[in-house]
């Protein structure tokens, strides 16, 4: 049977894990690699860097942190933020990334995904939808697509986003509520489950973790295939194992298998 | 003990040979891992994968382009009997046929076809991602000392295709994905995987080790 999955997030700036990783000890806290391997031996079911580096010059640093991250780590990776070309997911799976992440590129312009999907198969290209919604509390509910970090409206319905972007060849979709990012209350789930129940390819439900409960809830009630988090696990509030047994006593199948790659290597 | 990882431009190479590294420096192989689109190098090497990563044609194409290597693998592993490991659609190209978009031929090695998945539960999500476990068909040297079944251990699959072969007895471990979808198919010295054992930790590198220990 395929078990959910729990995806820690990691934030890269100029090759830097931003506000670094405290949950054990490192000797560098900020470098991506050691906490990649970290989490590889905690059990994370995959790893996601998220490249926040300004500028496209510096994109050579994320390169090199994937590179040697695919060096320590036998578990997939994905990596996202600023791929606006086939040239950019190429250097990426060469360099160990196994899905790409493709988000404002694919607003700008849908059919990318299409060309993308066609050159490196579907199941290589992920989404990455940030949404806010739109409608009033009294109103059937809608949510409009953001970019810019949530600040900028396109006018884009989700729903509607997402199915598109599917029938172009998005093999994943990463959900992001941008009303629950940073908030800790938990998932936006009708906006998971709206979007999970329209599409036919596995959804990662995002923005909002703030308790091990939350987790389930992606999973049950947002039906979503993979749960995505970030600061519950950087921060040492829950590691991977606590997160898996959580979701594991809530009926949902997890892998629980022992890791070897804790040793040396 | 030498491996030859085949570069046919088909992505995600580095993580194969690093994977092969490891396995090959615990299991005490002293050698070399080399990732190649030689042909003269997969002829002296002891071992030869084939990774692959993006659509069936694609792939294809990508293998047919690198000059004598076809005939190559055809000369030293289908008829030299050298082990070979193919790994997802590096596993897929060994069929006659596959039926991804269009429809396109194999190496042909192992009879059957790749199909898209079809779970019986429409709830089932496509492509199949994620990690699940294996159940035995039939028992492979590869699975040597591999916990399989229910309770065992997981492997990583990311693919909305499977391979079906005509002949049942070529099929080595399938998992369950509504239904069961093909996870190994072997034949003589040629064995595939659909899940990536260099992204599956623990089953991964026992299988890789256990492939290069095998002796067919």
């Amino acid at each position: 049977m395929l078990k959910a999955r729990v995806i820690p997030c990691l934030d890269v700036k100029d090759g830097r894990v931003v506000k670094g990783v405290n949950f054990v000890d490192l000797r560098d806290a900020g470098d991506p690699v050691e906490a990649a391997a970290a989490y590889d031996a905690a059990g994370a079911d995959e790893l996601c860097f998220l490249d926040i580096t300004a500028s496209h010059e510096a994109r050579g640093t994320l390169l090199d942190v994937v590179e040697r991250t695919a060096a320590l780590c036998f578990m997939p990776v994905t990596v996202g933020g600023g791929i606006r070309t086939n040239d950019d997911i190429r250097a990426l799976l060469l360099a160990g990334a196994d899905k790409v992440s493709i988000n404002s590129a694919a607003v700008a312009d849908r059919s990318f995904v299409g060309r993308a999907a066609d050159k490196f198969g579907d199941q290589c290209i992920v989404v990455s939808i940030d949404a806010k919604r739109v409608s009033g509390p009294d109103e059937a509910p809608r949510w409009e697509i953001f970019t810019h970090g949530g600040r900028k409206a396109t006018g884009i319905d989700a729903l509607a986003f997402a199915e598109d972007v599917v029938r172009l060849g998005a093999g994943e979709l990463l959900v992001t509520s941008m009303d629950r990012d940073g908030t800790k209350i938990g998932f936006d789930l009708p906006l998971t489950r709206a979007i999970a129940d329209r599409v036919t390819v596995p959804v990662i439900a995002s923005g909002g973790v703030g308790t091990l409960d939350h987790l389930v809830e992606g999973i049950l009630q947002g039906h979503a295939t993979a749960v995505l988090a970030a600061s519950i696990f950087h921060f040492g509030t829950h590691t991977i194992g606590e997160a898996k047994a959580h979701m594991a006593a809530a009926g949902i199948p997890m892998r629980l298998d022992p890791s070897e790659l804790a040793g040396p290597r | 003990m030498s491996v030859a990882i085949i570069d046919y431009g088909s992505g995600n190479l580095r993580s194969a040979a690093k994977a092969f590294e490891r396995a090959a420096r615990e299991a005490g192989y002293a050698g070399a891992v080399q990732v190649t689109a030689d042909p003269d190098v997969v002829r002296r090497a002891d071992r030869v994968v084939l990774p692959g990563v993006g659509a069936f044609a694609d792939c294809k194409a990508g293998l047919d382009a690198v000059p004598g290597m076809v005939e190559t693998l055809d000369e030293v592993v289908l008829r030299g009997g050298k082990p070979f490991l193919g790994i997802c659609v590096g596993m897929q190209l060994l069929a006659a046929r596959g039926r991804e978009k269009a429809t396109t031929e194999g190496l042909g090695w192992i009879g059957g076809e790749v199909r898209l998945i079809t779970p019986a539960d429409p709830a089932l999500k496509v492509p199949h991602m994620g990690w699940n476990t294996l159940d035995l068909v039939r028992p492979h040297p590869i699975l040597a000392d591999v916990p399989t079944g229910e309770r065992g251990l997981h492997a990583y699959f990311v693919h909305s295709y499977h391979f079906v072969p005509d002949d049942p007895a070529h099929g080595v471990a399938t998992t369950d994905y509504g239904g069961p979808v093909t996870a190994i198919v072997g034949r003589d010295t040629v064995v595939g995987t659909q899940f990536h054992p260099e992204k599956s930790q623990t089953l991964g590198l026992a299988l890789i080790r256990n492939f290069l220990a095998w002796r067919p």
